[in-house]
């Protein structure tokens, strides 16, 4: 008897209680911490608990760094929820940045070139409105299109089209440069503001953070309780199950994805009509992918997204904080940031599966 | 749902409690100045920036916050407005793109004082609090266009090539103007000491791009450039030319460091006397200029680390001579006599001087036989109309 016992095993589990699966993962969130706090006082020689008391500083410090945190959670939320319907589908759109990409580009286009020809804010709106919509709809039309009629690799062709929107958006931007040379467009319609949207109580970023909050709730309900809704998740589950049921599976992928880019078209139009007023290529800032962590990590539940989306917010805005109070440079930030996620990540195998130390002492049979 | 809800929201309520309870302590107010940089110290552009923020801070004895990777879009104007929260009585900002956002931010604040570094706008916005600052950089340019020049008459000397075969290279951002301006003086320099030199000039699109500054670079000397020169922040160019062995005029500060064998000097601006200036005027309650120029006087432009295994015999007394005759007035860097457009010598140039979105030229610039750079405002508007004649771009396309 020289065979080698393993030392543990390692079995799916059935549903946890929901009390053990939370526990779990503030566990996971405790260790977290506890590893960065090592980190932290070895490699810079802070006090853990002065760096964590500046992130939340950082996120919560005044009431304008406040509404900055909820409108930056608005649009990675506003991004996680776009791509989720598709996702439920099994159709890996990663295609959000390109589509939120365009839907900004079409937005900037209305407000740039018919500013001499409208003079009504309204008007505007609608128009950039429907344009962004329109823009972010067909950059998810067609990856599907050809998916359904061609069976295409939707995870590259997605991939692809983000390029595709970011070049379109870099020539766009050397077209109405101001001023010439500069590679850079700036505020657009500064003096007359024609085309940005309205400020609600004086703040500018409430009104799109109520569009997201009210687009959480529509998405939740068409999720969950529409025909359309049921027919993604059975899509998703078996799509030979779909077909025997009756549902045309092409037309559902189609209308999905042109769903999915619609709402990143919406993010677009907030973006640039509510927020930032310009047009860069760096204005969605990489979102699009982050918003796949976001969707996947709430495990596609649009609920469950506000608070996967506020965390990753949380991290990103606590960590510009903790590099500019110390004078650290921003990767130092970054690495505090994957180490936490690393655990929130690693903690969801423990949920899934058990493992089971095997005793040593079982000698023979 | 509801029970996981509950504690998110749980969660968050004691996240909100910590964050207050951790801003008690409050000290006496001490002067504060804020910095707000596009990238980090890994930009040559941003380093240089950084460096002299921190050394006129430390000079001053105030305190200071330092903001890095800022984009140039309304994380600007959210960067700008939470400084002036937290106590900053002056803002500074580095980029271009920052510009239209710290003035919405000037605008929002009134007793703050804004600063922004490159920009064009402050002498037309008629806002009290809102500055401007640049420096003739283009001064620095012509004396390392000296030592250019100085170096191909060296290799035409030993025989390296014919003074008729005498091109220069040069890798440019974007044809705007403080990148014409910059290409221009640095090849009146050159033209002033090799009079047989010309230039091909390239755009990459982008203001860095290691990768297309390192290819701009080598498309150059494949085209028979005998030096280069650049207009971009990354280490791409003198990369390209330290594996070419071509000689490499710099640009934001030394880069003896990868190019030990080709790089011969590098101009740069030195933004520490300006901090300093503002700063001070702004402690004691003084109103300074709303567009202010830094010049070799004082100490805005600088000649850093002439390498003297590359650079040829006599340059430093060349450019020692040349400095001299700046400071007298006697030597003037766009002396229309010494350039031509289109075989015709300009009397008289309108240039666009106040921005607007048709670029309506607005100003006249050349007066007593020269162009007056750097002077109704402290951007250059030496523009991309005038490509004086020695100098051929290959791509306009940026």
């Amino acid at each position: 008897m020289n065979s080698k016992k393993a030392l543990f095993h390692i079995s799916k589990r059935g549903e946890l209680p929901w009390l053990k699966v939370w526990l779990i993962r503030g566990a996971a969130i405790l260790l977290a911490l506890l590893v960065c706090s090592v980190l932290t006082v070895l490699v810079t020689g802070l006090n853990p608990f002065a760096v964590y008391g500046t992130m939340f500083k950082g996120v919560f410090g005044t009431a304008r760094k406040t509404w900055v945190t909820f409108q930056k959670l608005a649009v990675l939320l506003g991004i996680s929820l776009a791509v989720t319907p598709a996702f439920k589908m099994r159709f890996w759109n990663i295609g959000a940045e390109g589509q939120v990409m365009v839907g900004s580009l079409a937005c900037a286009a209305v407000m740039i070139t018919l500013r001499n020809y409208i003079s009504s804010n309204l008007l505007m709106i609608v128009l950039m409105l429907v344009a962004s919509l329109a823009a972010g709809a067909l950059w998810g039309f067609l990856p599907a299109f050809f998916k359904s009629r061609w069976n295409t690799n939707e995870t590259l062709f997605t991939l692809m089209m983000n390029y595709i929107a970011i070049q379109l958006s870099a020539f766009f931007i050397i077209l109405w440069e101001n001023p010439k040379g500069a590679g850079q467009i700036g505020i657009i319609n500064a003096s007359s503001e024609l085309g940005w949207l309205p400020s609600l109580f004086g703040q500018q970023y409430l009104l799109p953070i109520l569009v997201i909050a009210l687009l959480t709730v529509a998405l939740y309900i068409y999720l969950k309780y529409s025909k359309h809704g049921y027919e993604i998740a059975v899509v998703g589950e078996s799509e030979r199950t779909a077909r025997y049921a009756g549902i045309k599976v092409e037309r559902v992928i189609i209308r999905t994805m042109v769903l999915s880019g619609a709402i990143c078209g919406l993010i677009g139009f907030l973006l640039v009509g509510a927020t930032d007023h310009t047009l860069t290529t760096t204005l969605v800032g990489g979102r699009g992918f982050t918003a796949v962590m976001v969707s996947w990590l709430a495990k596609f539940n649009p609920l469950g997204m506000i608070f996967t989306s506020f965390l990753l917010v949380f991290l990103q805005l606590g960590a510009k904080e903790i590099a500019s109070t110390f004078f650290l440079n921003e990767s130092f930030a970054d690495i505090l940031t994957g180490v936490i996620l690393f655990f929130i990540i690693g903690c969801e195998f423990f949920i899934n599966y058990k493992i089971e130390f095997l005793k040593n002492d079982r000698k023979g049979a | 749902m509801k029970k996981i809800l509950a504690i998110v929201l749980c969660a968050m309520m004691v996240l909100a409690a910590v964050a207050c309870t951790g801003t008690a302590s409050q000290q006496p107010a001490k002067f504060k100045a804020g910095f707000i940089c596009l990238h980090d110290e890994n930009s040559t552009y941003d380093l240089n920036f950084i460096n002299a923020a921190k050394a006129a801070c430390e000079k001053l004895g105030i305190d200071y916050v330092l903001k890095v990777n800022v984009p140039e879009g309304q994380e600007c104007y959210d960067t700008a407005c939470d400084m002036a929260d937290s106590g900053c009585s002056i803002i500074f900002a580095d980029s271009f793109g920052h510009e239209d956002y710290m003035i919405q931010a000037a605008k929002k604040y009134p007793n703050v004082q804004f600063c922004h570094s490159t920009g064009t706008k402050a002498h037309t916005e008629g806002l009290s609090n809102y500055h401007n600052a640049f420096a003739a950089i283009y001064e620095g340019r012509y004396l390392a266009g000296i030592a250019a020049g100085m170096k191909l008459n060296e290799m035409i000397a030993e025989g390296k090539f014919t003074a008729e075969e005498a091109k220069i290279g040069y890798v440019g951002a974007f044809t705007y103007a403080e990148v014409v301006s910059g290409y221009t003086s640095f090849f009146l320099g050159a033209r002033s000491v090799c009079p047989t030199a010309t230039m091909d000039v390239t755009f990459t699109g982008s203001w860095y791009d290691e990768t297309a500054e390192k290819e701009g670079a080598q498309k150059l000397i494949d085209g028979g450039c005998k030096l280069i020169s650049q207009h971009a922040d990354s280490m791409g160019a003198p990369t390209a030319c330290e594996n070419a062995g071509v000689p490499d005029v710099s640009y934001n500060g030394s880069t003896l460091s990868v190019a030990p064998n080709t790089y011969i000097i590098s101009s740069r601006i030195d933004w520490e006397p300006y901090y300093e200036y503002a700063i001070t005027a702004c402690m004691n309650g003084k109103a300074f200029d709303t567009d202010w120029t830094g010049t070799i006087a004082t100490g805005s432009v600088k000649l850093t680390d002439l390498n003297t295994n590359v650079a040829a015999a006599g340059t430093q007394e060349a450019i020692d001579a040349a400095k001299a005759a700046m400071e007298a007035g006697t030597l003037h860097v766009f002396d229309t006599s010494t350039w031509q457009l289109k075989g015709e010598t300009l009397t008289s140039y309108l240039a666009d001087v106040d921005s607007d979105d048709a670029y309506t030229p607005d100003t006249e610039v050349i007066s007593d036989g020269y162009f007056h750079e750097s002077e109704y405002r402290s951007a250059p508007y030496f523009d991309s109309n005038l490509t004086i004649d020695g100098i051929n771009l290959l791509d306009t396309a940026f």
